[in-house]
């Protein structure tokens, strides 16, 4: 049982993220990294946000990428957790890397 | 130089934000762009209320919860203590529109009006939404809402345009009042990182669509909102030092959508079409907005 604190006070920051609202999607975003360029657009408009910016060397380079050049640059992955596939993502992604379908149960 | 917080998520996932709705997408950018040393105040409305369902919240920068009509005040609070332990702050208030434009207005004005060092965010989502969809002085003409019915009595849903809020800040004389829409992404960033750079109150008026009261698909917010701004309807400019004369507009569409492209995606407006003079009046209006004002128009 949690006990309620003075003046409702929430010691720990971002603590929301005990809420796995994934579990919301109906939809479900995928994306397909060989289509993928790298341009961050459905990272900066998750609403989430959902997507992560990972900046790993070693995943940089071991991610398919349409060219080799764009291995340079971070690579984005969807966090299942937290995506509620509302599909910002699949409508913005300006190549159509992103595939949405419907969420098995 | 400030620091670089881009990478950086003051927002944490796992909110109860409806799929698709914009306010998140506009906090997450405001927060990173401010960075750790910030304080927020939060008007109750969609933002307040589902990011901190007690025990748990969202915010990773000092949030507080504040009535619906004194964000702004509190804000002003804030910022006074933290100037009398000699601290640097980013002092930043956000509020719907129903807690800017109608109940939260006059402590808004107090708080400007005293100078307070205070970025006051509106996210207008054009209703009182967590209430179930009543109308603001925000909603535009034509819109329906709960309290704005569409049937034989009225078939036009919200019969009164939209206050023009940014200009009514403006007209304060404030350092900084501006308009704003995040699918226009880097005029957006430049006006909170130009905002956030200016001493003394300010004041944004970012455009946020809701899914679940604009009716729309949640995969089309981004979309939406770029139409909002493409068809003329939802400008963006500044204003400094309530120099109208010397307002920016910050964008100009190379060509103006029909406003049709920004009514049809939503169901709030799908009445408007059973009558062509409606859509006719609503691209009027638009039409006249940029003959006036177009002329100011400064990339
Ligand atoms: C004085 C007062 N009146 C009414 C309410 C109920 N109330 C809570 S949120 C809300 C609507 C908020 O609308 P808006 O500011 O536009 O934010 P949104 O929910 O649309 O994001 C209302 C009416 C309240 N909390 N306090
Ligand atoms: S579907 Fe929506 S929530 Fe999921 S990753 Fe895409 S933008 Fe984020
Ligand atoms: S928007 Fe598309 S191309 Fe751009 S990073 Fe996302 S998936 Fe890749
Ligand atoms: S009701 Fe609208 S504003 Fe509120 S969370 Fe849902 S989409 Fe966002
Ligand atoms: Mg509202």
């Amino acid at each position: 049982m949690e006990v309620i604190t003075r003046g409702a006070v929430i010691p720990e920051p971002g603590n929301s993220v005990e809420n796995k609202t994934g579990t919301w999607r109906v939809f479900k975003p995928i994306i397909h990294y060989e289509k993928c360029i790298r341009c961050l657009i459905c990272w900066q408009f998750c609403p989430e946000p959902a997507i992560l910016k990972i900046d790993d060397e070693k995943v940089k380079k071991e991610t398919p990428a349409p060219k080799e050049p764009l291995k340079r640059l971070p690579v984005v992955e969807i966090d299942y957790d937290y995506c509620k596939g509302c599909g910002i993502c699949y409508n913005e992604c300006p190549v159509n890397a992103i595939e949405f379908v419907k969420e098995e149960k | 130089m400030s620091e670089n917080y881009e990478n950086m998520e003051f927002f944490a996932p796992g909110h109860g934000m409806c799929a698709g709705c914009a306010a998140p997408i506009i906090v997450r950018w405001i927060l990173k762009l401010a960075g750790p040393n910030t304080i927020v105040t939060n008007a109750t409305g969609c933002l307040e209320v589902v990011t901190t369902a007690y025990p748990r919240t969202s915010w990773r920068v000092p949030w507080l919860h504040i009535a619906f009509e004194n964000a702004a005040a509190a804000a002003a609070g804030v910022e006074a203590a933290t100037r009398a332990k000699g601290e640097k702050l980013n002092i930043i208030a956000f509020g719907g529109d129903g807690g800017t434009v109608d109940i939260g207005f006059q402590a808004l004005s107090g708080m400007v009006e005293r100078g307070h060092n205070v970025l006051y965010i509106l996210y207008d989502n054009e209703a009182y939404m967590n209430t179930g969809i009543q109308r603001s002085g925000a909603t535009p003409w034509g819109a329906w809402t709960t309290t704005s019915k569409v049937g034989n009595a009225n078939p036009i849903g919200k019969m009164r345009p939209k206050k023009p809020i940014a200009k009514i800040l403006a007209a304060h004389d404030i350092p900084y009042a501006a308009t704003a829409n995040p699918a226009f992404f880097q005029d957006f960033k430049k006006k909170v990182k130009k905002a956030l750079s200016i001493e003394g109150p300010k004041f944004l008026h970012v455009l946020s669509s809701c899914t679940t009261g604009w009716r729309h698909d949640p995969s089309k917010t981004i979309e939406i909102l770029r139409l909002a701004t493409d068809t003329g309807l939802f400008p963006l400019y500044e204003i400094e030092n309530g120099d109208f004369e010397n307002m920016r507009i910050t964008y100009k569409p190379k060509k103006f959508k029909p406003v049709e492209e920004y009514l049809k995606m939503q169901g709030r407006f799908r009445h408007l079409f059973k009558n062509p003079e409606y859509v006719k009046k609503l691209q009027r209006d638009v039409d006249e907005w940029w003959a006036k004002y177009g002329k100011y128009y400064c990339p």
